[in-house]
Order: structure tokens, then C-alpha cells, then sequence
């Protein structure tokens, strides 16, 4: 089981402060603890300000000032690294590269053999199946394939993790579930560890190992909801009664909080 | 009768006839009707006359010549050092610090007084055309290129400072292709303002030019002759505009064209 191998990522006592341009200082992270293991699938939860995007942001290396500790294979993080790759909110993709360009972006900023890497971005491409998109621009591209091209791009330098900063937010339903599917497969292919943020408590248990609550002001851990259901997960399995009961606990932290 | 969906672009350039075609004939015919003399306001036809006469002068070639020497030179520095100064200013903290103010002050002078102390100090001669034209055409080219490198897209940075990348990285990778459109914009006014500083620093003194021309069809009461030169000015200006128009679209094809 996972639990056995050591954590990939260890996070202590981690907090974090911002200060508003009044002189303020709003808690965004307040003594979180957590640990991931290798091939992880973590998805975080919580109403909006409680967090979550400051501690993918922090994990990500963009956000360097913190108090506690945040290990990455044993290293403390304080600057992006090519052990992580990003997705973001919306796909950010730049509109005058091509998909296979926006894919290579990452190599490129680092001068990794082109060739190699070209090679990578083209099998990455046919996993998600984006083949035969190599030379379009993102505009010609639908919501959903641009962020599969996001998706790529978070992994053509083969990092360990994955942070996922509620990635299909903005696709409809049903892309967005397709998507989800989507992830798995891809996930369960390439064996990285995830750290997913998303508002849905559907997507969560269906896509993750464990769940992570969060509450806000200050942002911390109320509950680690494990989803111990078989893999691959089928769409239909959400029906099922177990899952039903799951979604249902992490619900009740938001309605008792009366945040959701 | 049915209502067609016709060709949008085919519906302007009707349009445009059009207007040409009634603005045209109303003014024809209110020269005629009203009998304004030549010397007030000359009609259409005989302007047109005149500037088919005018074409098939050899000074008008020269001065035609001169001029677009004159603007395009003027032009070519003005882009240089705008973009140049305008990278250096909005890079450097230090230089916008200081000398952002100044650029934002001398603004505030109408470049076309400049041009008898231009005359002054660079003579009668083409060097004071250029340098006015110049002066002329690089402040909103400046401008243009300080707040489009500014204004850039912080979901872009963000993303590409996430992947590791280096300032000068997301300078050129991020913030250069976001300021084309801004650069394209001064360009477009750059290049009228160019053609207007060379105009007026030949009124203001200069032996040749489309400018001189004007004066002396002017000085004769040769007032169709004058329009004519008009004429030329706008094709002039219309020409550099459509070319930075075709280059822009050919530059920035991501962008929607409107």
C-alpha cells in the first residue's frame, strides 16, 4: 500500500500570512499538516478563501515565504522546480504558439534537449488525445483540448507531482465530466502523484484517494476523507451507495458551516 | 424584396462609393449653381483635372521625392529610438522613475513649435525635416511601447514563472508578443504624425517638398493645385497606413483582426 512508502510530500505546521494594503494581515494558511505518498492521488476541498490555491502555490514554488516546512523528496521548496508541473485555472495558453510549441514551453525555458523532449510532448499528446493537433493554435481548439494542452504541458518534463488548481472549472458538465474520466486514465498511464483543488464534491471522490477538507479564515485541515473505491472508476460507480455515503460526509462539513 | 445577407466588406466598399459619389456631386453642383469662384473653392472635376496635370510634371516628382525621403527617414528614426528608450523605460525602475515625468511633460509641447528652432539648428536643408518628422512620430510610438510592455497578462507570468523561467524569458516570451498590438497602434499614429512634421517644417522653410508646393500654388492663386498636393498627402498617408495595417496582421495573427 502507499502509506508504507515514505511521503513524496511532507507538509508541517505550515502557515501562511498575507497583508492587505490596509496593514491587515488575514491568515490564509494556519498550521497545515500533510503528507503524500508517490502516485497519490489527493484532492483538496474547501469553500473559496480557505486556502487551497495558496498551498498549490506554495508546493509549486511560486509563493516563497512561509512559516513551517514544505518537502518536496526531502527538500524544503522555495522556488519553482522541474519536480512539479502546474495547471492552472484556465488553460494559459499563449495564443501565438502552437500546441506543440505551448507543450514545449517548459523545455525550452530550461534548454533541455529539444529532441528528446519533442518526442515526449508528441506521446504526451496521443495519450490525451490531442495527435494530429501538433501545429493548431489554441484559439482553433475547443475549452476541453486546450486543457488536456495544459495538461501536457504540466508534464512534458516528467515531474514527479502534478498541482491542479481546479482545472475544469470553467468546461460545461459534461466536458467537464469526460475530463475527469480522462484524468484518471491519464493518471492511472503515468503514475504521478496529484494534488487536485476543485469546488466539486463529485469530482473529488471520484477522481481521488483521499479528500482532503479544508475550512477557512484561517485556512486549515478539518478532515482526510479516504475514498477507498476500485480503479479504474467508472462514471455509473457514482452511483453507488458507498459513494453516495462518502459525498455525503464531506457535505456536511459545508452545511453545518453553512459556507457552501 | 428579400433581404440578403450580402458580404460585409463588399457592403462597406459600397457604402464608401457611395458616400464618395454624393459628396462629390453635391459639391460640383454647389460650385456650379452658386457660381463660387475658382479662387474660393474650385470643383471636384477641375481639381481632378489638376491633379492628373500634376502628375505629369517632372517638379512634382522631385518634390513627391523629397518628401517621402523627408518622412520615411524621419519615420525609420523615430521607431528606432522610441523602441529602444521605450524597452530601456520600462524596464528599468530607475529610468521610468526618472524619466517618465519628462517624457509625460515634453508631450505637453506642440511638437510643431519645434520647428523653427529646427531650422535654426539644422538648416534649410532635409536634416531639419527629418529630425522634425522625427520628434514628431516618436512620441506616441514611445508611449505605445512602454505601456505595452507594462500591461501584460499576469496569468501568462505566472504560468511561466511556475515552469522556472527567468525575467528577461517572460520579457521576451510573454511581454514582447503582448505589446505588439500597443507597438502596432503607435506605429499606425507614428507614421501620420511623421508626414505632418515634414509638411511643417517645409512650410516653416525649406527650398523643395510637397509643403514648398503648397505654398507656391498658394503664393500663384493656383488654389485647385493646392488640392491636388492634398490629394497626394492623403494617398500618402492612406499607403503607409494599409502597409502597417498588412504588416500587423501578418505579425500579430492571433489576434482577432477587429
Amino acid at each position: 500500500m502507499t502509506e508504507e512508502m515514505s511521503p513524496l510530500i511532507q507538509i508541517r505546521k505550515l502557515s501562511k500570512n498575507y497583508s492587505t494594503k490596509g496593514g491587515d494581515i488575514t491568515a490564509a494558511l494556519s498550521l497545515v499538516d500533510l503528507d503524500v505518498a508517490p502516485g497519490e492521488f489527493v484532492a483538496l476541498v474547501g469553500p473559496s478563501g480557505c486556502g487551497k490555491t495558496t498551498l498549490l502555490k506554495i508546493l509549486a514554488g511560486l509563493v516563497g515565504e512561509y512559516r513551517g516546512e514544505v518537502l518536496l523528496n526531502g527538500k524544503p521548496v522555495r522556488k519553482p522546480s522541474s519536480e512539479v508541473g502546474f495547471v492552472f485555472q484556465e488553460p494559459t495558453l499563449l495564443p501565438w504558439r502552437t500546441i506543440l510549441e505551448n507543450i514545449l514551453l517548459p523545455v525550452e525555458l530550461v534548454n533541455l534537449d529539444m529532441k528528446v523532449y519533442r518526442d515526449r510532448a508528441l506521446d504526451l499528446m496521443a495519450m490525451t488525445g490531442l495527435a494530429g493537433f501538433e501545429n493548431k493554435y489554441p484559439k482553433e481548439l475547443s475549452g476541453g483540448m486546450r486543457q488536456r494542452a495544459g495538461i501536457c504541458r504540466a508534464l512534458v518534463r516528467d515531474p514527479k507531482v502534478l498541482l491542479m488548481d481546479e482545472p475544469f472549472g470553467s468546461l460545461d458538465a459534461m466536458t467537464r465530466e469526460f475530463m475527469n474520466e480522462e484524468l484518471q486514465r491519464i493518471w492511472l498511464d503515468s503514475g504521478k502523484t496529484i494534488l487536485f483543488v476543485t469546488h466539486s464534491i463529485p469530482e473529488a471522490v471520484f477522481l481521488a484517494d483521499r479528500v482532503v477538507i479544508m475550512s477557512p479564515r484561517p485556512g486549515k485541515i478539518s478532515e482526510i476523507v479516504p475514498v477507498n473505491l476500485p480503479r479504474p472508476r467508472q462514471l455509473s460507480d457514482m452511483a453507488h451507495e458507498s459513494t453516495g455515503e462518502i459525498m455525503s460526509h464531506i457535505r456536511s462539513h459545508f452545511s453545518n458551516a453553512r459556507v457552501i | 424584396m428579400p433581404r440578403k445577407v450580402s458580404h460585409p466588406k463588399l457592403k462597406q466598399v459600397f457604402l464608401v462609393i457611395l458616400v464618395f459619389i454624393l459628396a462629390t456631386g453635391f459639391w460640383e453642383w454647389a460650385v456650379r449653381a452658386k457660381e463660387i469662384s475658382e479662387l474660393i473653392l474650385p470643383g471636384p472635376l477641375k481639381i481632378g483635372e489638376r491633379f492628373v496635370a500634376l502628375l505629369h510634371t517632372t517638379a512634382f516628382w522631385g518634390n513627391f521625392g523629397v518628401t517621402m525621403y523627408e518622412v520615411l527617414a524621419g519615420y525609420a528614426l523615430g521607431i528606432v529610438i522610441a523602441v529602444i528608450l521605450g524597452v530601456a523605460i520600462s524596464q528599468l525602475r530607475i529610468l521610468e522613475q526618472s524619466l517618465m515625468p519628462y517624457v509625460v511633460a515634453f508631450q505637453t509641447i506642440p511638437s510643431i513649435a519645434l520647428a523653427p528652432i529646427f531650422l535654426h539648428w539644422f538648416g534649410y536643408g532635409l536634416t531639419s525635416k527629418i529630425v522634425m518628422a522625427a520628434i514628431i512620430s516618436f512620441f506616441p510610438i514611445l508611449v505605445n511601447v512602454i505601456v505595452g510592455l507594462q500591461a501584460s497578462n499576469s496569468e501568462q507570468i505566472e504560468m511561466l514563472r511556475s515552469f522556472g523561467a527567468s525575467s528577461m524569458q517572460i520579457l521576451l516570451k510573454v511581454r514582447v508578443p503582448n505589446a505588439m498590438p500597443y507597438l502596432f497602434a503607435g506605429l499606425n499614429l507614428g507614421a501620420v504624425f511623421a508626414l505632418v512634421g515634414a509638411i511643417v517644417a517645409e512650410f516653416v522653410g525649406g527650398a523643395s517638398g510637397l509643403g514648398k508646393m503648397i505654398l507656391q500654388f498658394n503664393d500663384t492663386m493656383k488654389i485647385a493645385d493646392m488640392f491636388a498636393v492634398l490629394i497626394v498627402l492623403a494617398i500618402i498617408g492612406m499607403s503607409m497606413h494599409c502597409i502597417i495595417a498588412c504588416i500587423r496582421r501578418k505579425v500579430i495573427f492571433w489576434a482577432a483582426t477587429r
